[in-house]
């Protein structure tokens, strides 16, 4: 087989999988996990193979025309470089992962036939956009992830909070769709092609006529995508979904794919130094303030959520500092930690019963429980906050390198400004990175109070998959900054010393200060566990889930915050606090700014529609209803009347026709 | 002769009937205004036969055989309709055609309730 | 609408100023017959309009003497005035009729009634005075209804509808005895209508013989 059928084959067995799974998920359920796993898996092997057959070598363009579409002619195209073909690799790699350990995961929900379908083919919308060479073909596949993302959020619909997750991921990814797909528009229109090579040349010889607007157009898209300021609000909310689906969301489909969607189109970007810019603010914005309120959240996989859009920051600081190759470093090496901690999360909830860092902080023993969920998660935090040699540590160096390279003006397309705002917000996220890193570690496994219940062994699925992806976690960063530089641009990947100390330093003593933040608060404690627990803690882990999202709110009265006096991220962030909880009251403020005006437009619509446009309506009713009333008081049943009226319209008729014939 | 006296009075003849057809309460008096229309067609058809007949446009007398077959057919009619308004005075008590309502469109079921008490008043 | 007058009627002008004898009493006669038909629809005595009626049918019997339809004369006088005033006579008595003066014998509709009918009396006169006021019908020489005329063009041209016109009779005799059966207490309409089949067959054929 060619490279080229390879790689065709990688978004199609997933896509293939997903349609079996749908068809056969009530007939054949013995078919379903079968259906769900081995498609991902043998996409992974084919994409570790077209990422072999690459090699980093000339990018794999294939492309043919299906059919003639008009002056802009769209075809089903490849675009196979070394970006496109790690990338895949890393999105097969998760989504096998996430697809095993969901095996263990919703063993017992009646609808996994439908979750696993929609899975895979979350996936293959995913591969799909990794390896397409046309734009139009790319927004089938950023399309189809919206829709799949608002299935797999809203999987446990009976609670309101996955109904309203869900809704408001779909809401909030289509806001920024809208402008991504005028922005994909304006640059076909200049190309006059689809085709990301022709794209990259027409921008290369300077044929962009517009190329800020073209570049602020598509960043809306890729910021409600990747969930970046200002319309990153979806995402924290989304964690109403399951495990698994965090997982993946997170760490290799839909987040990823606005930041590679940059990666892939970067020269765009680079075009207008106003873009460059605001994508810079962008990311020094989402950093900081997602670390700030990653340290104020109470729900484990909340703090997980924010801490990932402070780690998609990183990765669109990176691309405003022109360099691809340290974001998609960055992406690669997050996907892997970043899925391990979901579903390490999802193992710690299933034993603990409950979702709340502040319940947590009341158990003791919880690593007793599950030693695989807590070695890999210690891993993967280290990974998170960036200390060596773990391989966080090298993709977030290689960003701060970036930066500091271009905060000295270095680099060519890049404004100075940009540079220095993205070293300085990711020297302050560094620290934040680490406090929350810390803080989540020590609440979830160094908790007072009581024992915690024995549920018994977590499914084997779940726990090899820890491992299994335990291992990048730990590794890859280290082994891969040398040789990945010969996939990407060239450019060098490997930590300066300058940064290397400060962004270290600097996780240390994020570290030591959450560590005796936390000493001194442990002793506030109150020993009885602030909140519910879920009520079948004997139950597979995706209903124990569901029913600690859905306790949260009654127990705390909201659902991110937790009255802790005992946290530390409440003495950290001090009168922050409040505001950080709630993610600084931007959902207000858009409920403010969107969602009361219409409102407020909706009502008076409502009115107009009834007060007037239904006197209109009611109006042409009554006019008929009349006449209908004076025609029934004429049938008075009275045959003489009768015979009246039809005599004297005879003669009247017989007149105008004497008339009429006589010329008169 | 002119043709315009028959054909006048005929006209006139005809309107009284209609008059009588239109405003008369009893179902008796209608039928024999009635009579009078007939009547007044018969005129109508025999003045016209004769002027047809004398200027040798008509031999086949149609007017005055139309004019008896009016008659009998007349006769018949008076026969039945007489035997309905027999009929009906006997279910109804009456023979006013102004009472005779049971057709009228009500606005409400006062109309309909009226005339079933009329019938039962009638029958008992 | 109006035909064009034959030569030879055209021919000899006639006035209204100078009118024949038969034109006079044909005047005289239409006026008493008029008014006794304005008297048969207005008044209040029920039994007197039937009466009335009697002398509106005579004379009309008369105008067709004048007109020489001498046999539909006859005819109009045994039928009409013979048996169909009787007829509504004895419709009248059966109904329990108020003899004498009632003061409800028109109805509420009278005025609309009133208006349709003179409309239609000046509609007509209007049409018919436009369209005749010339023709002229000669009324000399033999007579145009004769008996012999009549039954010869009756039984020559217009045998069929004759027949059809006794079956026809037939009809309205078998349908007026069912109609003016008294329905006897107990049994159902079902059987007064098996009844009513059953009894006629000796009636129609004498009828018949009587109509010939």
């Amino acid at each position: 087989m060619t490279t080229t059928t390879l790689a065709v084959l990688v978004p199609l067995l997933p896509f293939l999988g997903a349609a079996a799974g749908l068809l056969l998920g009530r007939t054949a359920p013995g078919f379903v996990r079968p259906l769900a796993v081995l498609p991902p898996l043998a996409s992974l092997v084919l994409a570790a193979l077209v990422a072999v057959h690459q090699g980093g070598g000339p990018v794999l363009d294939a492309h043919t025309e299906l059919t003639p579409t008009g002056s802009v002619p769209v075809e089903l195209a490849l675009h196979i470089d070394g970006f496109a073909a790690l990338v895949a690799v890393l999105v097969a790699f998760v989504a096998t992962c996430v697809q095993i350990y969901s095996t263990g995961y919703l063993r017992d929900d009646p609808r996994y036939p439908s979750y696993a379908a929609l899975v895979s083919l979350f996936t293959s919308a995913m591969l799909l956009v990794v390896y397409s060479g046309d734009l139009i073909v790319l927004l089938v596949g950023w399309e189809v992830m919206g829709i799949c993302s608002y299935f797999l959020v809203g999987h446990y619909w009976e609670t309101p909070e996955a109904r309203a997750a869900s809704l408001k991921a779909f809401l909030v990814t289509k806001l920024g769709d809208v402008p991504f797909l005028i922005g994909l528009f304006a640059l076909a229109t200049d190309a006059g092609s689809f085709r990301v090579t022709r794209v990259l040349g027409t921008v290369a010889s300077g044929g962009l006529h517009h190329p800020t607007l073209v570049a602020l157009l598509l960043l809306a898209g890729v910021a409600g995508k990747s969930a970046q300021f200002p319309l990153h609000t979806w995402l924290p909310d989304a964690m109403a979904g399951p495990t698994p689906v965090s997982a993946l969301i997170h760490a290799a489909t839909m987040v990823a794919a606005g930041v590679y969607f940059v990666a892939r189109l970067l020269p765009v970007f680079e075009a207008s130094r106003a873009a460059m810019l605001v994508l810079a603010v962008m990311a020094a914005v989402t950093m900081t303030g997602s670390g700030l309120a990653a340290l104020a959240q109470d729900d484990i996989k909340r703090v997980l959520a924010y801490s990932t859009v402070g780690q998609l920051g990183y990765m669109t600081g990176a691309l405003a500092v022109g360099d691809r190759g340290a974001a998609v470093f960055h992406l690669l090496a997050h996907g892997a930690f970043k899925a391990l901690l979901f579903l390490a999360a999802g193992v710690v909830i299933h034993a603990a019963g409950t979702n709340s860092l502040a319940a947590m902080s009341r158990m003791r023993g919880l690593r007793e429980r599950v030693p695989d969920a807590y070695w890999t998660m210690t891993v993967a935090l280290l990974a998170l906050a960036a200390v060596p040699p773990f391989s966080g540590f090298f993709s977030k160096e290689s960003v701060l390198g970036a930066a500091e390279h271009a905060a000295h003006g270095d680099t060519a397309h890049v404004p100075g400004a940009a540079g220095r705002l993205v070293l300085v917000a990711g020297l302050v996220t560094a620290v934040l990175t680490a406090a929350y890193a810390t803080r989540l570690w020590l609440l979830a496994f160094r908790g007072r109070g009581a024992e915690v219940p024995d549920h018994g062994r977590q499914p084997l699925t779940m726990t090899v998959v820890l491992w299994v992806l335990a291992v990048p976690s730990l590794a890859f960063g280290g082994l891969a900054y040398r040789a990945l530089p010969g996939w990407f641009d060239g450019n060098s990947l490997t930590p300066t010393p300058l940064t290397s100390i400060l962004g270290t330093g600097l996780a240390v003593v994020g570290v030591l200060l959450t560590y005796g933040v936390w000493q001194r608060t442990t002793r506030r404690l109150v020993s009885p566990p602030l909140g519910a627990v879920a009520a079948h803690p004997e139950a597979d882990a995706a209903l124990v889930e569901a029913e600690a999202i859905a306790t949260h709110t009654p127990a705390y009265g909201d659902i991110a915050y937790a009255p802790d006096p005992a946290d530390p991220g409440r003495a950290l962030l001090g009168p922050l606090h409040r505001h950080a909880a709630v993610g600084f009251h931007l959902d207000a403020v858009y409920a403010a700014l969107f969602v009361r005006p219409v409102r407020a437009g909706a009502s008076l619509v409502r009115f107009l529609d009834r007060e007037v446009v239904d006197t209109y309506v009611g109006a042409a009713g009554a006019l008929p209803r009349l006449l209908g009333a004076a025609v029934r008081r004429a049938q008075t049943g009275n045959v003489q009347t009768y015979v009246s009226a039809l005599l004297a319209g005879t003669v009247v008729l017989a007149v105008a026709v004497v008339l009429v014939a006589t010329g008169a | 002769m002119h043709l315009v006296y028959p054909a006048v009075l005929s006209a006139l003849l005809f309107s009284t009937g209609l008059y009588g057809v239109l405003a008369r309460r009893n179902a008796i008096l209608v039928l024999m205004s009635v009579e009078l229309m007939l009547n007044a067609v018969n005129l109508n058809l025999v003045a016209f036969d004769v002027w047809l007949a004398r200027a040798a446009r008509d031999t086949l007398h149609s007017g005055q055989a139309l004019t008896l077959f009016t008659i009998a057919v007349a006769a018949a009619e008076i026969g039945i309709g007489l035997a309905i308004v027999l009929a009906v005075y006997r279910n109804r008590g009456t023979s006013d055609i102004d009472k005779l309502r049971d057709t009228a469109e009500g606005p409400d079921g006062a109309e309909p309730g009226a005339v079933a008490a009329q019938k039962t008043e009638a029958t008992a | 609408m109006t035909p064009a007058p034959a030569p030879s009627l055209a021919a000899a002008p006639h006035g209204f100023l100078s009118p024949t004898g038969v034109e006079i009493a044909f005047l005289l006669v239409g006026l008493v017959t008029f008014g006794a038909a304005l008297i048969t629809v207005t008044t209040r005595q029920l039994v007197h309009a039937a009466l009335w009626l009697v002398v509106a049918l005579g004379g009309l019997a008369v105008e067709y003497l004048l007109l020489t339809a001498e046999f539909i004369a006859w005819v109009q006088v045994l039928i009409y005035v013979g048996s169909v005033v009787v007829l509504l006579l004895f419709g009248l008595m059966l109904t329990r009729a108020p003899i004498g003066r009632s003061p409800d014998a028109d109805s509420g509709n009278r005025w609309a009634a009133l208006a349709v009918a003179v409309a239609a009396a000046v509609a007509l006169v209007w049409v018919v005075a436009d369209a005749f006021r010339t023709t002229w019908i000669d009324l000399t020489g033999p007579a145009a209804g004769s008996t012999r005329v009549t039954g010869a063009s009756l039984f020559r041209y217009w045998v069929l509808p004759f027949e059809a016109l006794s079956v026809l009779l037939l009809a309205a005799l078998v349908g007026a005895i069912v109609l003016s059966r008294k329905a006897k207490a107990g049994t159902g309409t079902e059987a007064d209508g098996t009844e009513a089949d059953g009894t006629p067959p000796a009636v129609p054929s004498a009828r018949k013989d009587g109509a010939r």
